[in-house]
């Protein structure tokens, strides 16, 4: 299967790996997929006081789009907003790597790991 | 000397010509282009000969009659040729339950589903997790209307090869016809067909240094098995498969065969040599594990999962090296290997596996290599793999409760 030059590059070449303090009440961690599937992403971010996201590292199980598709996603969460954060769409993902079809799964899943990671700040934070 | 990549060790796959073999086709293709089945002329009567000669080449690595050697397209013609054909001509005598193992090949497996199709049975045993079937399970499912059994003799996968001498003697103490794909045993291990109690047995030639294209189905005479013909036509090959016989095919196969008769003894020393090296180079690695029997496999294959790492992602990672993940006949799809999920092999590790496959023109340089890349590329692999930080944080990670998507 021929991959696109961003997914290799993704892959070659992948950013923010890496695992934050799971208890930090400033970080929030989302792990999504099975080994059974073939995939499980492991997404964290870290927010600043003023909300903003100043840190994401990722750790992907999984072939090469998915992994691709977790290292842009860190990419493109810094200096987010944890609302900006969860309007980030698959869609967009998948059209950055230049997905194939059978693919698309490895951009929805990024997209999961966001919202999971987001969803576990949130619960963290006082209402 | 130096390793040109990428290194070939994808022979289960597919073996290149042996430039031999390629030299005795050439003059059949352009040379004797004669039809062999013509009779009237010289021209004919040259390509008849080459047939009959490397039909001969065929039977005699064997050891059958070359009058038991029908000529087919490859292996995946010849399973179809004899389970099907054998089924459908002794359904009416003797019932329609077939037998077949769920780690054979997909020419054999859907073959059969397609007689379950047309209103047959089948059980589908499970292997053994050593790759190997139990003969007592196997006694188990005979019915009084079993009419056929199909067992692979070396498995593409996982290289490990079934007692058929065991399994055949059960089928002759209960009348039942028993098909045998060798398609990955010709040139590997012994076949003494005058001895084996085996009715039919499938062949290819690219699997043993000859062209794609051409195969062969070994129909016994005695005691004499019929098949009904897939392949309408001209009458060829004894009424059992019709087309005008492809040439240099045969000629190419023939020659393949005859080498592999004279050399396979020393080569298969050669290559259980490189075999254990790349072995012991990459039992070095943590959590990796060997899928299929170890002693009653050829020393062609080494199928390995390499825990917590994705088996495509692998294959990226190792691009100078040919390799794949399970037969190629899968490699499109998106699902782990369904013979290594037949082993009873957890998902994590039917999804993290390489099949190498070492052949005639592999040297130690190349083993060497890939020891070495594969030892960087696991690692660095296993730095980005979450299940890799749970295993080494101590989580069983079959106790997680996973949300499956």
């Amino acid at each position: 299967m021929a991959y696109s030059d961003k997914v290799l590059d993704h892959y070659e070449n992948p950013r923010n790996v890496g695992t934050l303090d799971k208890n930090d009440p400033h970080v929030g961690t989302g792990m999504v997929g099975a080994p059974a599937c073939g995939d499980v992403m492991k997404l964290q971010i870290k927010v600043n006081d003023s909300g903003i996201i100043e840190d994401a590292k990722f750790k992907t199980y999984g072939c090469g789009s998915a992994i691709a598709s977790s290292s842009l996603v860190t990419e493109w969460l810094k200096g987010k907003t944890l609302d900006q954060a969860a309007e980030i769409k698959n869609s967009a993902i998948a059209e950055e790597l230049a997905l194939p079809p059978v693919k698309i799964h490895c951009s929805v899943l990024a997209e999961d790991a966001i919202k999971a990671a987001v969803a576990d700040l949130k619960s963290k934070q006082p209402a | 000397m130096t390793v040109h990549t990428p290194i070939y060790l994808d022979y289960s796959a597919t073996t290149p010509v042996d430039p031999r073999v390629a030299e005795k086709m050439i003059p059949y293709i352009t040379e004797h282009f004669g039809n062999p089945a013509s009779r009237s002329h010289p021209f004919g009567w040259t390509a008849e000969q080459a047939v009959e000669e490397a039909r001969d080449e065929v039977a005699k690595l064997v050891n059958a009659d070359p009058r038991e050697i029908v000529w087919t397209s490859g292996a995946t013609e010849s399973n179809n040729l004899a389970i099907k054909g054998a089924a459908n001509f002794y359904s009416g005598t003797k019932g329609k339950h077939i037998i077949t193992v769920q780690t054979e090949h997909k020419a054999v497996i859907d073959a059969v589903r397609e007689l379950e199709r047309q209103g047959f049975t089948a059980t589908y045993l499970a292997p053994e997790p050593n790759g190997l079937i139990d003969l007592e399970k196997f006694k188990a499912a005979i019915r009084p209307d079993t009419v056929l059994a199909s067992v692979m003799l070396v498995n593409n996968e996982i290289g490990v090869i079934q007692d058929i001498t065991a399994i055949g003697n059960i089928c002759r103490e209960n009348n039942v016809i028993f098909h045998v794909d060798a398609a990955q045993a010709t040139g590997k291990v012994e076949i003494d067909l005058e001895n084996l109690p085996v009715d039919l047995m499938s062949f290819s030639a690219h699997k043993t240094y000859g062209p794609k294209g051409i195969g062969a189905l070994y129909v016994r005479r005695k005691p004499r098995i019929r098949i009904e013909a897939q392949m309408h036509g001209g009458g060829h090959e004894r009424g059992m498969r019709s087309g005008t016989l492809a040439t240099h095919q045969i000629v190419g196969m023939g020659e393949a065969f005859r080498i592999a008769r004279l050399e396979m003894k020393a080569e298969n020393l050669q290559i259980r040599r490189l075999r254990d090296r790349l072995l012991s180079g990459l039992e070095e690695i943590d959590e990796v594990y060997v899928n299929g029997d170890m002693h009653q496999r050829v020393p062609h294959n080494l199928n390995i999962s390499f825990n917590f790492v994705e088996g495509e992602s692998l294959i990226m990672a190792v691009k100078n090296i040919a390799v794949s993940s399970g037969s190629a006949c899968t490699s499109a799809s998106l699902e782990p290997s369904y013979v290594l999920r037949a082993l009873g092999r957890s998902d994590e590790l039917a999804h993290s596996s390489i099949r190498f496959s070492i052949g005639r023109f592999t040297t130690e340089e190349d083993v060497d290599y890939t020891i070495a890349l594969m030892k960087s590329k696991i690692g660095k692999l296993r730095e980005l793999s979450p299940l890799w930080e749970m295993h080494l944080d101590g989580i069983d990670l079959s106790k997680v409760e996973w949300a499956a998507h």
